[in-house]
């Protein structure tokens, strides 16, 4: 059922690296404000010093990798969207390609530019933000990918539904930064009022900022396991609900 | 022999909230000929099509495809037809090439995508991106990739809509090539004089229902039998001379030029004979035959330009 992801996904990769502009926005700009940041807060940060906010002191990884996330997903909603408006994704439905294929293709291709975003970061950041050497690095790359799936997929979600190419990526940044604003990185969730706990807790980036946040400080997946099952049942669930809703056209 | 249709649909409707957009419409397509779906924008044409491709659902009827059904046996059929898709687009920076071999790698048994684009004259496009393309140039594309798995049966949608005539009948001339492989077009047009040079046998459709089928010439004879021969001649008796002509309808002059109307297939021959008969000098001699488009504007009561 798979024939021609891989061929898909190659070619998803090739058609987003002609497109300067896309690229230099997914990859180029958090790498370059990473890197200015750096520069800027990194000496202070090293300093330990005490008016800094918590999410660049302490939660530096977790901030960057979850807007990185956020971006995949508004990337991702822009070019299904665009997609159905030009029939492309009509044109390839009346091939035997299966459309969750033609869906696994998007999602492997935004996973894969968030990795080499990160990658460069850790890369360019290295000298203004050492990373301890007692982060498990392995642990957090796991923990990192689980999350991105999941935060991915709920742009899936809003992709199958959004009406159209101009509106779609106005429509996912409304959805998608008020859920950042209540995953936890800036404000606890426990200090948050009980209904907005609750609407807190059932959203994906909460999960993600709970599980990378704590994986980093190196406490074991023991202590996590309910994030990691949040965020895979999120994942089932917005596949599952994607595949219900989406439409070709 | 028994001869199954390639398609037959049968009394399919489709609706779209209170608009009905194919209402009870049934035909059969024989094997290896094209048949034409023809009818202004909006007649319902393209919604019949992609009901026989499996892409919509009517709402009642039945469809049966190479002796499948297009939504149950959707991926078996896939197999066996191409299929060419209204306005379609690729992505904009896809390579020719790319589009064919990411095409060819989802059949089991493809052709070879090389020779189908040097069949359609896209060798020198090879490497270029989709949206360089010019619309003869897409269409072309759009074709090789319908073909790309060697179907028995082929679906074209509009296939020459906003190309120039030369690119037209470039692209006529691709799908009568598709017929000499013996294979099956159904094609939908609104342009009447594709469906005359292009297709063995049409059916005109007009909001949602099909009004007639038949060969072009067979829908000429039905339903437009007269034919019109304009005489221009030095004899001051002309009109006269052609009165007694049988089943003609009138005969009217201007000067020098005299129109003769008239249902009988010998209208010209009896026309040539009388020229003869009276040695009448003729200055020029023309026969005006109705076609489709004459066909449509009777049968529906309205020009089929929008």
């Amino acid at each position: 059922m798979l024939r021609g992801l891989w061929r898909l996904t190659w070619l998803e990769i090739k058609i987003f690296v002609r497109e300067p502009l896309g690229v230099i926005g997914t990859v180029g700009v958090p790498v370059l404000v990473f890197v200015v940041l750096g520069r800027l807060l990194g000496p202070r940060v090293r300093a330990g010093a005490p008016d800094m906010p918590r999410f660049v002191s302490v939660d530096l990884p977790i901030f960057v990798s979850i807007l990185i996330a956020a971006s995949a997903v508004l990337s991702l909603v822009a070019i299904v969207a665009i997609y159905r408006e030009g029939g492309i994704l009509k044109r390839l439905r009346a091939t035997p390609l299966r459309p969750l294929t033609i869906l696994a293709a998007q999602v492997l291709v935004k996973l894969l530019s968030t990795a080499v975003t990160l990658a460069l970061m850790m890369l360019a950041g290295r000298r203004y933000y050492p990373v301890d050497a007692d982060v498990p690095i392995a642990s957090f790359t796991l923990a990192l990918l689980l999350s991105t799936l999941s935060i991915v997929s709920l742009g899936f979600l809003i992709a199958s539904v959004v009406p159209t190419a101009r509106f779609a990526q106005p429509i996912a940044t409304l959805i998608v930064y008020p859920m950042i604003g209540l995953s936890g990185l800036f404000v606890p969730v426990e200090a948050l009022p009980p209904t907005a706990q609750m609407i807190a807790r059932a959203l994906p980036f909460t999960s993600a900022v709970s599980l990378l946040r704590g994986i980093w400080h190196g406490e074991g997946w023991y202590r996590h396991a309910g994030d990691a099952a949040v965020l895979t049942v999120m994942f089932v669930i917005f596949m599952t609900l994607s595949s219900k809703v989406f439409r070709w056209e | 022999m028994i001869h199954q249709p390639a398609i037959h649909v049968a009394a399919i409707r489709k609706t779209y909230g209170r608009t009905v957009a194919v209402n009870d419409v049934s035909f059969d397509v024989r094997p290896g000929e094209i048949f034409g779906l023809i009818g202004p924008n909006g007649a319902g044409k393209t919604t019949t099509m992609e009901c026989v491709e499996g892409l919509r659902t009517p709402d009642r009827g039945a469809i049966s495809v190479l002796g499948l059904d297009p939504k149950r046996d959707a991926y078996a059929l896939q197999k066996r037809i191409g299929v060419q898709l209204q306005e379609a687009q690729l992505q904009k920076r896809i390579k020719v090439w790319e589009a064919v071999a990411l095409w060819a790698s989802l059949y089991q048994k493809p052709g070879s995508g090389d020779r189908l684009i040097e069949q359609l004259g896209l060798s020198d496009k090879r490497n270029a991106w989709f949206m360089s393309l010019s619309g003869g140039q897409k269409q072309r594309l759009f074709i090789a990739l319908a073909l790309i798995n060697d179907p028995e049966l082929v679906f074209l949608d509009e296939l020459t809509t906003g190309l120039d005539p030369q690119a037209r009948r470039a692209i006529w001339d691709l799908v009568r090539g598709i017929r000499r492989r013996g294979k099956t077009v159904l094609l939908t047009t609104h342009l009447m004089e594709e469906a005359e040079r292009l297709c063995d046998r049409v059916a005109i459709i007009d909001h949602g229902r099909i009004v007639d089928v038949g060969t072009p010439a067979e829908l000429v004879r039905r339903h437009c039998p007269e034919h019109t021969v304009v005489v221009a001649t030095d004899d001051p008796a002309a009109a006269m001379r052609f009165r007694d002509i049988p089943q003609i309808d009138s005969v009217t002059s201007d000067g020098l030029r005299v129109t003769i109307r008239g249902r009988g297939d010998d209208l010209v021959t009896q026309v040539i004979q009388r020229l003869a008969e009276h040695r009448m000098r003729v200055i020029d001699f023309r026969t005006e035959t109705p076609t489709l488009e004459d066909v449509f504007l009777r049968l529906t009561g309205h020009a089929i330009r929008e």
